[in-house]
Formats: C-alpha cells, sequence, structure tokens
C-alpha cells in the first residue's frame, strides 16, 4: 500500500454518456444568417434579432481576452455550431410529448423529469443543447405569481419584461464572451418574483450539452421585486469528447429594494482526460445588481468540472445597505484550470460583502482566486471580508491567489484572510488509522475544508456536492 | 496477539529501531517506558502501519497475520488502535461524523452491516458520558480548538465506540489533570478484558497505578533492554535510566 499523492488515474466522468436524438443542427460558422436562422427558430419579434445582430457586429470588434491565468489553443468560432435542438414537432406542453430518450438521459444524470418523482419543493428547466425541454411545477408556481420559464418563451409571453431587463446587467458590449452571448445564446431561464412574494418552491436550471462541435450560449434572467425571496440552482454535465466545447453563458440578476436572490451553481462539465484533452471551456459572466435598498444577492458555486473554468459572479452594490456574497469551491484535477472570483462594487452607503473562496488543486491542476472589491467614493461605511483559502493535493498542481483592492472612501472597513496548505499527511494517515481508506480520508477533509460554502446551498444540493467533490477527487491520491 | 521479532526502523537515514522485540500475549497490558527520543512513539506508528517509517529488517505478526503487508486501514479494521501522541486535527469535519465513519469502515472491513444514525448516536453518547466529555465536542471539528487534555480523552473516548483488539495508548498521559487522567484510566480498564491487549506508552509510573500493567519493558537507543513487572516501574521512577543503559552495556560486552 502506499498513499502516492502525485500519482493521478484516470477517474471516470460519470455523465459522460451521450443520448442519440434527432437533432437539428445548424450548419458550423457564425456570420449575420447565423443569427437570423436562431432568432426565426425561436419565432423571435425584431426587436431581439436587432438587439443580437448589434451585439455581433460589436463582438467582431472585440479580441479574445488573454489576461487569466489558463492556458489553451485559440477557439476556432467558425467551427462551431450554434445551434442544436432535439427534433420537435412543437415546442413540449407535457412530459409525454419530451422524447423519450431525453427522458431517459434526464433519469440518468439523477433528474427525473416527473412531477412526481422529483424532489419535493424543487421545480426544474431543463435545458438540452439549445432548448429548454420542459419546466416543471409552473402551475404550482403560477399561482404564486412567479413567473419560471424558458427565456426564449419568456420572450413570447413577456416582451415587456426582457425587453427592460436584457443587458440591465451585462449590457452587450461587456465582455467578448458576453457579446458573443448576446448574439447567439439560444436558451436558459427567466425568473420573475413579483412584488412582495417569496418564491414557493427553489427553482432549478440542469443544462446539458448533449451535441458534437456546439456551444452552448444560455442566458439567464432572474428579476426579484421589491421584498421578494427567490432561491435558484443550476447544475451542469455534458458528454466526454476529445474536442474542446465552448460554453459561454451570462446570467443576469436584479434585486430590487429588500429582495432576496441566491443563486447556487453545482457545475460539473466534462473536465477532459488525464492529458487534458477534451472537455468544457466554461466562460461564464454572471453578475448581479442590488439596485434596491436593502436588497440581497449570493452567489454560491461549486466548480468541479470543465478543462478551464474562467468565470467571477459580481455584485453591484447600488443601493444602500445592500449585501453582496460570495461563496466558491473550485476543484482543478489532472489537467483542469480554473480562473475564478468575484468582483463585489460598492456604490450605496453601508453596502457589505462577504467572498469566501476554497480552492483545491490535486492532481495538475492550477486554481487561481482573482478577485476585486471596489470601494466607491459614496459608499460610507461599506465593509468587506475576503478570505481564500487554497489546499494543495500532491505538488504537481498550482494555487494562485489575486486580490484586488480599489477604495475611494476612508470609511471603509476591509478584512482579508488567505492560507494555502498542503492537505496534511498527518491528518490523512489518522483517519486512516481510524478504518478509512486514503481515498475516504481525502474527500473527509476536502469537504470538512468546503464546509463554510456548501452549508450556504440549499440542503438537498449540499448533500450532492459532497458527492460530487468526493468523485471528483477520484484518483487524485493513487 | 502480537509478535515483533527483531525489527529494524529507519527514518530517512536514521535508524531508530535497532532489533526491537516484543511479544504480548491476548489479554494482557504492558507499559513501555524510556528516555525522550529513545523510540517509543516510533513503534507505535510502525505498528499503525505509518509509511514514513521504513522497516529494513525483522517481522511483525498479528493474530498470525504479517502486519507489515496489511494497510493502515487494515490494521485498523484488524483492530489495531493508536491513540495519538500528537492527536491531528481535521477543520470542518465533525468530531461524530469521522467517529461514524470509522466505525461503519471496520465493519465494513469485518463484513459487518454499517450501524445506523440512531444507533450511532446512543452509542456515542453513552461513551461521551462516560468519559465526561460534553456534547458540544461530538459536534465541534476533530480535535481543533481542544484543549490538551480534551484531545487525549477524545483519544480514548474514540478507542471505547471502536473497541479494539489491541489498544496502544501513546502518553495518553501527558498532558492529563488528576481528574481527567482516572477518567482516562477508568475508560482503559473498563475495555481490559481476556480477548483485548494494550501497549501503554508512558513516562509516568503514576499512570500505572491506575492502570496496571503485567509487564514493563524499558526502550533504550531502539531496543528492549530491559523487562519486569509493576515493580520495575517504580524503581526507574526513582532511579531514572541511566543504570539500566549502563546494565545493558556491560551485558552486550560479556
Ligand atoms: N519523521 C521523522 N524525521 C526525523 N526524525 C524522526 C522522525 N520521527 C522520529 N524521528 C526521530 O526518531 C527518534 C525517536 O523518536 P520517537 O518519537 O519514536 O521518540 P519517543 O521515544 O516517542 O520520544 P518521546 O518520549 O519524546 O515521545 C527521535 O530522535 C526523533 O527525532
Ligand atoms: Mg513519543
Amino acid at each position: 500500500m502506499s498513499i502516492d499523492l502525485e500519482k493521478l488515474a484516470e477517474q471516470e466522468y460519470k455523465y459522460g454518456f451521450f443520448t442519440d436524438v434527432e437533432q437539428e443542427i445548424a450548419p458550423k460558422g457564425l456570420n449575420e444568417d447565423t443569427i437570423r436562422l436562431i432568432s426565426n427558430k425561436k419565432e423571435e419579434p425584431e426587436w431581439l434579432l436587432e438587439w443580437r445582430l448589434e451585439a455581433y457586429r460589436h463582438w467582431l470588434t472585440m479580441k479574445e481576452p488573454r489576461w487569466a491565468h489558463v492556458k489553451f489553443s485559440p477557439i476556432d468560432y467558425q467551427g462551431i455550431s450554434y445551434y442544436a435542438a432535439p427534433k420537435k414537432k412543437e415546442g413540449p406542453k407535457s412530459l409525454d410529448e419530451i422524447d423519450p430518450e431525453i427522458k431517459a438521459a434526464y433519469d440518468k444524470l439523477g433528474i427525473p423529469l416527473d412531477e412526481q418523482k422529483m424532489l419535493a419543493g424543487v421545480a426544474v428547466d431543463a435545458v438540452f443543447d439549445s432548448v429548454s425541454v420542459i419546466t416543471t411545477f409552473k402551475e404550482k408556481l403560477a399561482e404564486a405569481g412567479v413567473i419560471f420559464c424558458p427565456i426564449s418563451e419568456a420572450v413570447r409571453e413577456h416582451p415587456e419584461l426582457v425587453k427592460k431587463y436584457l443587458g440591465f446587467v451585462v449590457p452587450r458590449n461587456d465582455n467578448f464572451y458576453a457579446a458573443l452571448n448576446s448574439a447567439v445564446f439560444t436558451d436558459g431561464s427567466f425568473v420573475y418574483v413579483p412584488r412582495g412574494v417569496r418564491c414557493p418552491m427553489e427553482l432549478s436550471t440542469y443544462f446539458r450539452i448533449n451535441a458534437e462541435n456546439t456551444g452552448q450560449f444560455e442566458r439567464t434572467l432572474i428579476i426579484a421585486e421589491a421584498g421578494s425571496y427567490v432561491s435558484y440552482l443550476e447544475g451542469c454535465t455534458a458528454p466526454k469528447r476529445d474536442e474542446n466545447q465552448l460554453h459561454a453563458a451570462v446570467v443576469e440578476l436584479i434585486a430590487h429594494e429588500d429582495a432576496t436572490i441566491k443563486y447556487s451553481t453545482i457545475q460539473n462539465w466534462y473536465p477532459g482526460n488525464a492529458e487534458g484533452e477534451g472537455g468544457i471551456y466554461n466562460f461564464v459572466t454572471k453578475r448581479g445588481r442590488c439596485v434596491g435598498r436593502g436588497s440581497h444577492i449570493s452567489w454560491t458555486q461549486v466548480e468541479t468540472g470543465s478543462a478551464i473554468t474562467w468565470k467571477y459572479p459580481s455584485c453591484i452594490l447600488e443601493g444602500d445597505n445592500s449585501v453582496g456574497e460570495f461563496y466558491s469551491v473550485a476543484l482543478t484535477n489532472r489537467r483542469q484550470q480554473a480562473d475564478t472570483g468575484t468582483k463585489m462594487v460598492h456604490l450605496g452607503k453601508n453596502t457589505r460583502s462577504t467572498i469566501i473562496s476554497k480552492g483545491i488543486s490535486a492532481g495538475h491542476g492550477q486554481n487561481t482566486y482573482r478577485g476585486l472589491v471596489n470601494i466607491g467614493k459614496d459608499a460610507s461605511g461599506a465593509r468587506n471580508y475576503t478570505q481564500c483559502d487554497s489546499m494543495l493535493i500532491g505538488d504537481k498542481c498550482g494555487a494562485h491567489t489575486f486580490p484586488y483592492i480599489e477604495v475611494k472612501n476612508s470609511t471603509a472597513q476591509m478584512e482579508h484572510e488567505a492560507s494555502t496548505s498542503k492537505i496534511g499527511e498527518d491528518q490523512i494517515f489518522y483517519c486512516q488509522q481510524r478504518g478509512l481508506s486514503a481515498e475516504d480520508a481525502v474527500s473527509l477533509i476536502v469537504n470538512g475544508f468546503c464546509k463554510e460554502v456548501f452549508r450556504e446551498l440549499p440542503f438537498e444540493f449540499a448533500v450532492e456536492a459532497e458527492k460530487l467533490l468526493s468523485i471528483s477527487l477520484e484518483g487524485s491520491v493513487g | 496477539m502480537l509478535e515483533i521479532k527483531n525489527l529494524h526502523v529507519k527514518v530517512g537515514d536514521q535508524e531508530i529501531l535497532k532489533g526491537l522485540d516484543l511479544t504480548i500475549n491476548t489479554g494482557e497490558v504492558h507499559s513501555i517506558m524510556g528516555p525522550n527520543g529513545s523510540g517509543k512513539s516510533t513503534l507505535a506508528q510502525v505498528l499503525a502501519g505509518r509509511e514514513s517509517y521504513e522497516v529494513t529488517e525483522g517481522e511483525i505478526l498479528f493474530e498470525g497475520k504479517d502486519l507489515l503487508e496489511l494497510a493502515p486501514e487494515e490494521r485498523a479494521g484488524e483492530g489495531i488502535f493508536l491513540a495519538f501522541q500528537y492527536p491531528v486535527e481535521i477543520p470542518g469535519v465533525a468530531n461524530t461524523y469521522l467517529l461514524r465513519e470509522a466505525l461503519n469502515s471496520i465493519r465494513k472491513y469485518r463484513g459487518e452491516e454499517p450501524l445506523k444514525h440512531v444507533e450511532f448516536g446512543k452509542l456515542a453518547k453513552e461513551k461521551m458520558d462516560k468519559m465526561g466529555m460534553p456534547d458540544s465536542l461530538l459536534r465541534r471539528s476533530v480535535n481543533e480548538g481542544f484543549s490538551g487534555g480534551e484531545k487525549k480523552r477524545n483519544e480514548i473516548f474514540q478507542m471505547q465506540v471502536l473497541e479494539p483488539r489491541l489498544a496502544i495508548l501513546d502518553e495518553t498521559d501527558s498532558g492529563l489533570d488528576i481528574d481527567a487522567l482516572k477518567i482516562v484510566s477508568d475508560g482503559v480498564n473498563a475495555l481490559r478484558s481476556p480477548e483485548r491487549s494494550f501497549l501503554v506508552i508512558t513516562h509516568y509510573q503514576r499512570l500505572l497505578n491506575y492502570i496496571v500493567p503485567d509487564f514493563v519493558h524499558v526502550l533504550v537507543g531502539g531496543r528492549i533492554v530491559k523487562s519486569g513487572g509493576k515493580e520495575l516501574a517504580i524503581e526507574l521512577e526513582d532511579r531514572g535510566y541511566g543504570w539500566v543503559e549502563e546494565e545493558s552495556r556491560q551485558a552486550v560486552n560479556n
């Protein structure tokens, strides 16, 4: 027996299967006709097509950013198909109309789309490649006045809301991938919680990339009116493939006065194999605006998948007394790379933010925390607490921390703590002496390390996250 | 139960155990005493399967099995328990959680069904009370922020729940106040049985008033240089180790 922390075995990615459904796939390549085709498929109004085309024209003038601490070969944007959808007659209205193959695929992912079989109290929007295949519990939510539907449906059914808020947080020209997403986004979820309503169930979206050589460009928009509350969770998986696939999403959150949005992510896109071949490029723009006084946006993420993760779920704290939170676990094993963190922009008075980041690197993984705390000149009484911990498993991996702080108001209070530790051989041995295998010991210790983040997740998902972390660590101890 | 023959152990280039022999029969309590740095913890760690100690010569049989072939967790499954001299902290992992995982891993190793949450809860509570530990220590992270004495008590509490066949206590008495010493000793004595053996490492004869050993061994310079009954411990307390070392040197020269 030996605990060889450097040895990396090829682990099995259990969601790597491919579902053989009849697909409608747009020809590879990106030009204005591609955008017209997407818009046409989605039966969009003229204003949205124009909105997309403008984004596209702007994108053409932009350069792919390279500042992140990640390495990848150039992406051929003309080699990607921008629309893939399972063939169907009409938009699925009920479960019976969904292709049984797709239903089976979600079953296999542990997300039964049958309302009876589902976790009680969780409504699901299932997005398969470029389209949403079903949204459950819609009626029940409608009774409370909550709108939860695919964004393409929201464009048709609630155009005034979409028009008002699309791009409200992430403008089309915000960055290269946001511009690309604005031009070609296909589906994603739309949530609207009216004034004073506490959303009666957890909302969740499961994103599945299935088709080959496609990109997934989802767009999620969540609006919480004054005094409302909503908790939303997204999960993501993809088949194993040798080629890299691009996932460039945009998520926008808007919290009005005294509203709370909790947004949780369990990201488990295919991470690529031990040699670093294949896997998802997860380049995502997520941002929330706390526009109202006393509003609250909380991001919790568990990032275990993807070949490359590049994302900074952020909060713009405009309203006085508003609160932004970011809780993150990012695990990189094998050849995975992650450059993730947050931006907390304090504009209003007495705004508060908390950042807790746990980075775990194993194998040849490279894990970077990059965070910005910006205190504006009018943000008197602003406070930030940042804690940023890294754990290394083995000695071929890396952890990096880049905290940026900009303070323009002298009343701000900032606290920053950071630590880097190697997983202790004495801790592993202690657990083994008590009867645990080295692998179970590592997963126990790592899960303990992440406790502060996991406890922010809705309970059902906290358990899922712990399991996922253990699976993702498999092979990190030989 | 345990047979150690001519054990040589190296850490880095340094030989620490230099031909150690020790036999412990089922039901016996053995005590090992010896000066700082003589290799007592090394022996304990080697028995538990610590990687960084290299066995260069000799053999260890446990219930007739070649112990050196087994991984640490397999040894735990076979019934070896080590109460550490320096118990480690594991932040974020509840004390009770580790212990339940431990117990169920050992049960699994033995082909037994895992214990249900409720049953485990009862068992843990019962032992906890015995050790005079507050419930809050169960929920807190493993050893994190525990006082020195609480850590030692926690080791014995774990031993009580895991019910090993051979328990090795490495200076469990160090850092305990008088009352705690009594509680810990009672915890050990409660487990004394004809089926279970103990190897008690200590610097203080005082402990052996509570846990009365069948045999006392003196470990000096990587070898057991003298063995005797419990009166040997009293003699050591009076006279120190010098005379034992002297005796053994003469024995080698003769
Ligand atoms: N990991 C290690 N690296 C280097 N030297 C070590 C290591 N572990 C033990 N040693 C050395 O081996 C010798 C024996 O150590 P050990 O801990 O077994 O002593 P001990 O008898 O338990 O002493 P004490 O009574 O102080 O606990 C010491 O000189 C110690 O420095
Ligand atoms: Mg010692």
